[in-house]
């Protein structure tokens, strides 16, 4: 078996003598003998080249596509090199949360500097240190908008649904109502909105581009919840970001989003990173941790984690969110993918997915059966109709290495990024022509 | 030391990306963003050198000692990360079809059945991503179970005072009030306080147990029976699982549901903050309401599946799947004999640290502790006007990450010290030496140690003026 314990059994027993015990048998005298566990009923353990073997072949038995054109809330964008090697140092991987400032000006100087980058890109003022993911950071900036007299939240119909599934989980615990806006053409019904808005209204949550990748009129959204004095929380895909209109731009109270596109892998789902983002005036209600600036006795420059007077271990029961743990590392991955893009690689990246997407699209209409769900301009991601079942192309493709964009009610849903390369949609097309042909 | 945003020189970076080789699509200017985000512009090399300097100025596991009480920092065992970072791991679709992912989904198969058998549990989650999330699901299970038989009353959890303080922000981000009840001189939960605490109203306890003082309560029977027969249901708060792990089970205490912190328990590292994972097991009458999707097995086909009366989904897909693979990778080397091992010896080293320092420092409670204990230095405060505060923050000149501090509440000047199975008995020996001498200079030169740390990146930082005045981020000149 393995074991990563130093101490030999003659010095475990050194130490039993130096307590005066003679087993360790001793040291669990307070547990009940009736419910002492007699054999842990798991394998036996084993070394660490077994470990390797058994693993690994659970990892054999995933399929790794060559060519992905699927997004729907997870995206296969380039991550370069810089990135993994970073973010693999041990001291940042092992560290705990920077509580003890003094020997911990790493993590928070990183962390200091992803809020700077987030509001840069977002347009906002602040940036929390991260929150699970961007479904349950949707959930949490939705508590953020809470008062007394006004609890009302209303979300679109257009936002994905995981993301509504999480903010319903959220409210539902909490007594909150939700209200879902009816989808008008893939975008948000405008009269529903209207109608729905009223004083007790709290939020209005708009993803944009939303699930079905359209660009939302968020200059309206923004407009009529304003009026009805209800705060706008805009969901965000970050890569949009480099060519979009900010959520700063279209004037929106807190602006959240999945960071996964930003250097982290497709994962099977996870550890991604939720963040959020919000104006100065918001910053007190913001979720989780923060990193400020400030000086040490000497009057150097340092970084601390500040504002902990809205945190469980502070306030406890009157804490503005329960979250301890948070995201870190995948928020340093998000930094440095950052840092490496830059202004003009990012905006290469946003601009890249966004004409491959649109290659992808007028390709796919000219055969005949596939077809745009709506004509709204969309970002990376769109809808259209299917000549044959999507599940039968899915298979299909899958045999010579393509993931097909997800099939779902409306028709299938693609996704192109950067790395959907001309090649690798030209040679798409060629099997979806072919499928048709055979099926027909 | 100099931020991204001033070593950024205009026009630097990196080629990462070829040219587009498609038409570009044309978007109205007004669906444009006005202007470009202030990222930094860097060359490879300064952008490497930047992060190898804050590196230096970051302390992990395996720069020293890390005795932080609660947070369990063990060893990162090395073929852990190896294996999360296989492409057949990383590069997988979290909505590819089923077929093309059962590796994925025996990895979490496996993993739910060894933390089902470990914790003692029927059924488990791998969803939540921390600690703090597990407890929310977990309370979200106890509140479903209760509403589903028509029990509308229970709105009450019923909580330690010396518990973490997740335990009573969960409860209340899960729609219950919060009802606190003291602990007895022991450190354990006072009896005739939960019974006067729990009726009608009562829909459950949340428990650490050993508890946070790293006491094992020898009452734990008794109390989840008194919780039970006021008809509520007991949660077990597994941040403290180190101590007991093959030795007793929470299901076999009483528990009805737990969660566990991989990244505590089972070696997956913090990451600085994270990504954690915390799932939650439950017993067979609560399997009903978990989180979709779950995994299930049959004639050795791996699916997905949606419990009928689900709490419905606490965050996007399966869960911080790669920090699972390390979990199980964890638990398969260490397997029957080792998990027991680990917990074992956390217990010996605690109690063995524990010993040498006895009689110099005062303990909190004076018996033999689980993988923790704590430190009370009131009495030093009041005699020598050092704090424990200054005992900790002398720790980091000497490289040992100080325990933590002024948790749990119920203890003035507590240092909460936990060395976990991963130190030999010369670390040990070493710390506890230099806790004497630190000991030995608050007595002779304690104004000195209110300015510690000497020789670190920084000296104490101004708290209060950065809460004061914040400044979240860099002001671009």
């Amino acid at each position: 078996m393995g074991s990563y314990i130093p101490s030999t059994a003659q010095e475990r027993q050194k130490m039993l003598s130096a307590m005066g015990m003679s087993s360790t048998d001793e040291l669990y005298a307070s547990v009940p003998e009736s419910v002492r566990l007699k054999e842990l009923n798991i394998p036996s353990g084993c070394t660490e080249l077994e470990v390797r073997e058994k693993i690994t072949g659970m990892a054999g038995k995933n399929k790794v596509f060559s060519s992905i054109f699927r997004g729907a809330g997870a995206y296969n964008h380039y991550i370069p090199s810089i990135v993994k090697t970073i973010t693999s140092k041990e001291e940042f991987v092992t560290a705990y949360t920077p509580y003890q400032a003094e020997i911990s000006q790493g993590v928070l100087q990183s962390i200091f500097e992803y809020q700077t980058e987030m509001c840069q890109l977002t347009g906002m003022d602040v940036a929390n240190a991260s929150v699970y993911d961007g479904a349950v950071a949707a959930a949490e900036a939705v508590f953020m908008c809470q008062e007394r007299k006004k609890q009302g939240v209303i979300v679109s119909g257009t936002v994905d649904p995981k993301v509504l599934a999480v903010i319903k989980t959220y409210c539902a615990s909490r007594s909150v109502e939700v209200k879902v806006l009816p989808v008008s053409d893939y975008a948000t019904d405008m009269e529903a909105l209207k109608a729905a808005l009223d004083k007790t209204s709290a939020c209005v949550y708009v993803q944009s581009p939303n699930y079905y990748g359209v660009i939302e009129d968020m200059d309206a959204v923004v407009a009529a919840s304003h009026e009805a004095g209800a705060k706008v929380i805009m969901g965000v895909n970050p890569i949009a970001l480099g060519l979009l209109k900010t959520p700063g731009e279209y004037g929106v109270d807190i602006a959240v989003g999945e960071g996964q596109p930003l250097g982290l892998p497709l994962a099977y789902g996870g550890p991604y990173l939720g963040f959020v983002t919000t104006t100065n005036a918001m910053v007190r209600k913001l979720p989780g941790r923060i990193v400020g600036e400030t000086v040490d006795a000497k009057g150097k420059r340092c970084y601390v984690l500040t504002l902990q007077a809205r945190e469980q271990h502070i306030r406890r029961e009157k804490a503005s969110s329960n979250i301890c743990s948070n995201e870190a590392l995948c928020a340093m991955t998000a930094a440095v993918y950052l840092a490496a893009m830059g202004p003009k690689g990012i905006r290469k990246a946003a601009e890249s997915s966004a004409a491959h997407a649109h290659y992808l699209a007028s390709e796919l209409c000219k055969i005949p059966g596939f077809q745009l769900v709506t004509d709204k301009p969309f970002f990376h991601e769109f809808v259209t109709t299917t000549p044959i079942p999507a599940r039968i192309l899915e298979e299909d493709l899958a045999a010579e290495g393509i993931l097909c964009g997800l099939p779902i009610e409306e028709g299938i849903l693609w996704c192109c990024t950067e790395l959907c390369t001309r090649k690798k949609i030209d040679e798409l097309i060629r099997v979806i022509k072919a499928v048709c042909q055979e099926v027909a | 030391m100099e931020l991204l945003f001033e070593r950024s020189r205009a026009g630097r970076g990196m080629d990462l990306l070829p040219d587009c080789d498609v038409p570009e699509a044309d978007f109205g200017d007004e669906l444009l963003r006005q202007e470009a985000p202030r990222l930094p512009e860097m060359a490879e090399i300064d952008l490497g050198r930047h992060y190898t300097e804050l590196a230096k100025e970051t302390h992990g596991v395996n720069d020293g000692f890390y005795p932080l009480g609660s947070c369990t920092m063990k060893y990162n065992p090395r073929i852990n990360e190896e294996l999360s970072g296989l492409p057949g791991f990383t590069a997988i679709h979290p909505l590819q079809p089923e077929n093309t992912v059962q590796g994925a989904l025996q990895v979490m198969y496996d993993t739910e059945k060894l933390l089902g058998e470990i914790t003692g549990m029927d059924s488990i989650t791998l969803q939540p991503a921390a600690g703090a999330h597990g407890e929310y699901t977990g309370l979200l299970l106890i509140r479903s179970y209760h509403l589903s038989r028509g029990d509308v009353g229970r709105t009450k959890i019923i909580v330690p005072d010396s518990a973490h303080g997740t335990n009573p922000a969960s409860a209340v981000m899960a729609g219950f009030s919060v009802v606190s009840v003291p602990s007895n001189d022991d450190g354990g939960v006072d009896l005739e306080a939960l019974k006067a605490a729990v009726g009608d109203d009562t829909a459950g306890l949340m428990l650490t147990n050993p508890n946070t003082v790293g006491i094992f309560d020898p009452n734990i029977l008794e109390i989840t029976k008194i919780i039970h027969e006021a008809g509520g249901l007991c949660y077990y708060d597994g941040a403290n699982l180190n101590a007991i792990m093959g030795v007793v089970r929470p299901g076999d205490m009483g528990f009805d549901c737990v969660h566990v912190n991989l990244h505590k328990t089972f070696s997956t590292p913090h990451g600085g903050g994270g990504p954690g994972s915390g799932p939650v097991g439950c017993k067979a009458f609560l399997a009903d309401f978990l989180p979709a999707p779950q995994v299930r097995m049959s004639d050795g086909v791996y699916s997905l599946y949606a419990p009928t009366n689900s709490i419905g989904q606490v965050r996007s897909f399966g869960g911080n799947f790669l920090v699972v693979v390390r979990a199980l990778t964890y638990i398969l080397t260490l397997g029957r004999e080792g998990i027991p091992e680990a917990s074992t010896n956390a217990v010996l080293n605690a109690n063995y640290m524990m010993s040498l320092l006895k009689g110099h420092y005062d303990m909190a409670y004076d018996t033999v502790c689980m993988h923790e204990f704590v430190m009370t230095l009131e009495k030093l405060k009041h005699d020598y006007g050092v704090a424990a505060m200054d005992v900790a923050k002398r720790l980091l000149d000497f490289g040992i990450h100080p325990p933590t501090m002024y948790f749990p509440l119920i203890v003035y000047e507590a240092l909460m010290i936990e060395p976990t199975e991963t130190e030999s008995k010369e670390t040990l020996d070493r710390a506890a030496e230099l806790f004497l001498n630190i000991l030995e200079e608050a007595k002779t030169n304690g104004e000195e140690l209110h300015h510690a740390p000497h020789d670190c990146y920084i000296g104490r930082p101004d708290e209060v003026n950065a809460a004061r005045k914040p400044v979240l981020t860099y002001s671009f000149a």
